[in-house]
């Protein structure tokens, strides 16, 4: 029933703490300019836009895409904006892939940013609601309990988190986009830098920046004719849970195991540790690439760290996570979700450069958001569905 | 295309301000009963969307709370717009038409009362060299207007018609706010607010919620005696800037009308979410709606205004004339942004 | 002209202020009135039972109105918690303090607050506490009525007894 759906065309800005080289119609039409030249298209060939972005009180623009509208070739086109608090990015892929699916359009630009240095996120992410306590320091302040509790089911060693942060600063330093980039940086310089949120370290934390996304989705006949391989979308799901309820197990949230076991039965996969060549996952603080593995099913309960242990996620690994530096190392909220399903996508176009995966042909796009309750996932693959 | 319908509808009574309640507790009620009227279980329902504005609400991530009137529970696909809930009906219809589910629930709430509604939505502009004058969002409508006028495209008595008629049309409906018979000659004599509007041009500022289940193919025929299908739907954006496109025509509304098949048959009634009377005008123009065309039986936004439920009101309301038998065909429009900048229009059919 | 001209323009500051008339709606309100003398106040989901404080007054799993009134004591269990070292403007106290989920006893989730006479190194999952009130001629509808939760002399609570509510 369902028209197949290809990425044809990916394009990304480079990340920076601060980009003040460009507005935020610079910064979005940077990522969608080159996601237009990858797939060598016009502005006017594209059918629909599909814009993702976090919270409007970030940049205080609220419903950012009118403004925006020309300046992403939408004039007489239609405009979609997603917001489904940090996995918007993922969510934002998976609706502009619906609109391919559907067989509505056939070239869907989807775009995702964050202009963070335009915006003071840590205020908008907790501000004083009258009534309530203040308590919640940002997401670290939220996110830090949780983690305290993996470590207490799992029985985790302390340095599991420093073990993947370190992986993906390293792994950053093959990506030419990534923000944050430490040519320098050793398991001490983590395990000495301050504690933010114990146990939450600076260096284990992602970093806030300005950056954007983008991604042209094609039908088949446009696939057909596209210059580069395509990226098919083998399965897209998403899965939602409330924020807090009676029982809620928000360090190994069912929404996200749910979410994945629906994705692979879609995508026709049994044994995803084995049957992926790599996933691109959304850790914002380094602990959660160890509960996620657990999450996505590529290790038992509990035992997720041993994966970093073993050095399964590292490039060379069975399977490695976050090739790219991941959200470690670049952190444009709203774009962060798109940047993981870009990603994921480049790595079966063999686009991914110096971090690519060698002979990646399947490959997992996760994002997640909220209190770990929103959950957006894709697979793509080398291969036509 | 999957046949898709409309099976259900329900909607808070608009207020002009609710202090009791907060925005679940507005929801919770609408949403069981469009769940209710849709015979669909919770357990069975294949997608989610609702739509919602952090703005309205003065807090990042306000559609959160939305998902508690929903339950949750077992973990459900679900997403979000920051938009009015008729875009989070096309993000709906678009997830059926795919295949991946054959129903879902949409809803939109929002508590315009909390804050200066006009001038929260001067934030929707160039936050460089726009939203810095603050240009609220009845001032640009007024620029507008006054375009209107002064080429001739419509007149201050024809505007004072629509507002008459609609609030007379809500007499009927326990759910509007304005309602009431107004006499053309007084509106006219009233001063103007912000030239050349009166007050009652302008939508009011209201409180409320809604939410409709979708349906498609036998589901909804078992839903429902007469679904309202999804015959057409489209929409369309244009340009932000107020001095690159034409005020005095709704391109984007005709465009999307367009493509949603409008003209393909005798349009009964029409729901046009027109937040100001000569706005109203120009929508009823850009659909090519003829004097035989019932225009918002339900009075439409001039009678009650939930910013972002009210354009899927527009959709819930052309629904109910089809669910009733009161028309056999019916299109129903949301707009979004400053002076109509974003339409969305949809053609219902009972069969 | 001057050299300041040429210089392009890199950013502009423009401030935003918007004030907004916020209700806690009817079952926050209960819970800040019950508060303000003093008492935690829950309610019940009529599906399963569970007690959910402060009530939202909606059973977030089941989407239905939560019922009732069920009085709390003040005296419950930290499940997790974190040591947060960073200052942020929003914050009601300076770090480093200990932000904690505690469970009140009798109640079926946790909600965020602070434990305080307890150095962070000796914060521990399972810890016993109780609240400690400001001064009562002070106590307005808030949580803040609550300086923090501190510990009390009890054994900590078995993880079996609080695992579910990590």
């Amino acid at each position: 029933m369902a028209e197949r759906c290809a990425v044809i065309g990916i394009g990304q800005t480079k990340h920076d703490v601060k980009r003040t080289d460009v507005s935020m119609v610079g910064l979005v039409r940077e990522a969608a300019e080159r996601a237009l030249a990858d797939a060598e298209l016009d502005w006017k060939d594209i059918d629909a836009v599909v814009l993702g972005k976090a919270p409007d009180m970030f940049e205080g623009v609220m419903m950012p895409e009118l403004f925006l509208a020309d300046a992403l070739g939408g004039a007489g086109k239609p405009m979609l904006r997603v917001h489904t608090a940090g996995s918007v990015g993922g969510s934002t892929g998976i609706v502009a892939a619906s609109l391919v699916q559907a067989g509505i359009h056939q070239r869907v630009l989807t775009v995702a940013f964050e202009k963070q240095s335009e915006s003071n996120a840590m205020w908008a992410l907790t501000i004083r609601m009258p009534f309530s306590v203040a308590v919640v320091a940002g997401a670290g302040g939220y996110f830090a309990p949780l983690i305290r509790a993996y470590i207490r089911r799992s029985g985790a060693p302390e340095d599991t988190g420093i073990r993947v942060a370190l992986k993906d600063r390293r792994n950053a330093l093959k990506n030419p986009y990534a923000h944050l980039q430490f040519p320098d940086i050793s398991f001490e310089k983590i395990a000495e830098s301050p504690m933010l949120w114990d146990p939450i370290r600076y260096l284990e934390t992602c970093p806030s920046s300005d950056g954007a996304c983008a991604m042209v989705l094609a039908g088949e006949k446009a696939a057909a004719g596209a210059p580069g391989p395509p990226a098919w979308v083998h399965a897209t799901e998403m899965r939602s849970e409330p924020t807090a309820f009676a029982g809620r197990d928000q360090v190994n949230p069912r929404a996200g195991r749910d979410c994945a076991a629906a994705l692979y039965r879609k995508a026709g996969i049994s044994d995803p540790r084995r049957e992926l060549d790599m996933a691109e996952v959304y850790v914002p603080f380094s602990w959660f690439e160890p509960m996620w593995m657990e999450n996505l099913g590529f290790a038992p309960e509990g035992q997720g760290w041993k994966m970093v242990y073993e050095g399964a996620t590292a490039l060379d690994g069975d399977m490695p996570i976050n090739p790219s530096g991941g959200v470690l190392s670049s952190n444009p909220i709203g774009a962060s979700g798109l940047l993981r399903f870009a990603e994921a996508a480049m790595q079966v176009r063999g686009q991914a450069g110096e971090h690519q995966v060698e002979g990646a042909r399947k490959a997992l796009g996760h994002a997640y958001g909220g209190g770990s309750q929103y959950f957006s996932m894709w697979i793509v693959g080398s291969d036509r569905p | 295309m999957r046949d898709v319908a409309i099976v259900s509808f329900a909607q808070a009574r608009s207020r002009r301000r609710d202090l009791e309640h907060n925005e679940v507790e507005i929801l919770m009620p609408v949403v069981r009963e469009a769940m209710e009227h849709s015979g669909i279980e919770k357990k069975d329902l294949g997608f989610v969307c609702s739509g919602s504005s952090d703005y309205l609400a003065g807090q990042s991530f306000a559609f959160v709370m939305g998902l508690d009137s929903v339950g949750a529970w077992p973990p459900m696909c679900e997403s979000h717009v920051e938009m009015d809930g008729a875009w989070a009906l096309y993000e709906a219809w678009v997830k059926i038409q795919t295949g991946q589910a054959d129903s879902a629930l949409v809803y939109g709430f929002g508590k315009s009362s909390m804050g200066d509604l006009p001038e929260v939505l001067a934030l929707q502009l160039d936050p460089y060299v726009a939203t810095p004058l603050w240009p609220d969002a009845v001032s640009l409508a007024a620029l507008q207007a006054r375009l209107c006028l002064e080429q001739g495209v419509l007149t201050e008595r024809e505007m004072a018609e629509v507002a008459a008629r609609d609030r007379r049309h809500a007499l009927a409906n326990a759910n509007a706010q304005v309602k009431g018979e107004f006499d053309v000659e007084k509106l006219l004599a009233e001063p103007t607010w912000i030239s050349p509007l009166r007050r009652h041009d302008c939508a009011p500022i209201s409180d409320g919620a809604a939410a409709v289940v979708l349906a498609a193919g036998d589901l909804a025929r078992g839903a429902c005696e007469r679904p309202a299908w999804i015959a057409g739907i489209d929409h369309r954006v244009e340009p932000q800037d107020l001095g690159v496109r034409d005020l005095t025509r709704s391109v984007s509304t005709e465009l999307a009308g367009r493509n949603a098949g409008v003209g393909r048959g005798r349009v009964e009634v029409a729901e046009l979410y027109g937040p100001f009377t000569h706005q109203e005008i120009l929508l009823e123009r850009a659909l090519g709606l003829g004097d035989d065309v019932r225009v918002n039986p339900s009075g439409g936004a001039l009678a009650a205004n939930p910013v972002m439920a009210a354009g899927l009101i527009r959709l819930g309301e052309a629904a109910r004339c089809i669910h009733e038998g009161s028309a056999g065909r019916a299109v129903a429009h949301a707009t979004s942004g400053p002076c109509l900048q974003q339409n969305l229009v949809c053609v219902l059919e009972g069969r | 002209m001057s050299d300041a001209s040429s210089e392009p323009v890199r950013s502009i500051r423009t401030p935003i202020q918007l004030d907004y008339l916020y209700s806690a709606g009817q079952a926050s309100t209960r819970f800040l009135r019950g508060i303000a003398q003093g008492k935690l106040l829950g309610q019940r989901c009529p599906v399963d039972g569970k007690v959910y404080v402060p009530s939202r007054g909606a059973c977030p799993t089941h989407g239905v109105p939560t019922e009732g009134v069920v009085e709390l004591s003040d005296k419950g269990t930290v499940t997790t918690f974190c040591i947060v070292r960073i200052p942020s403007d929003n914050l009601s106290i300076d770090p480093p303090f200990i932000a904690a989920h505690i469970l009140l006893d009798g109640a079926d989730i946790t909600f965020f607050h602070v434990v305080g006479q307890c150095a962070p190194e000796d914060a521990r999952m399972g810890m016993r506490v109780q609240a400690s009130w400001i001064p009562r001629e002070k106590w307005t509808t808030s949580l803040m009525n609550i300086e923090y939760f501190q510990p009390i002399d009890e054994p900590d609570a078995d993880y079996d007894a609080y695992k579910e509510h990590l």
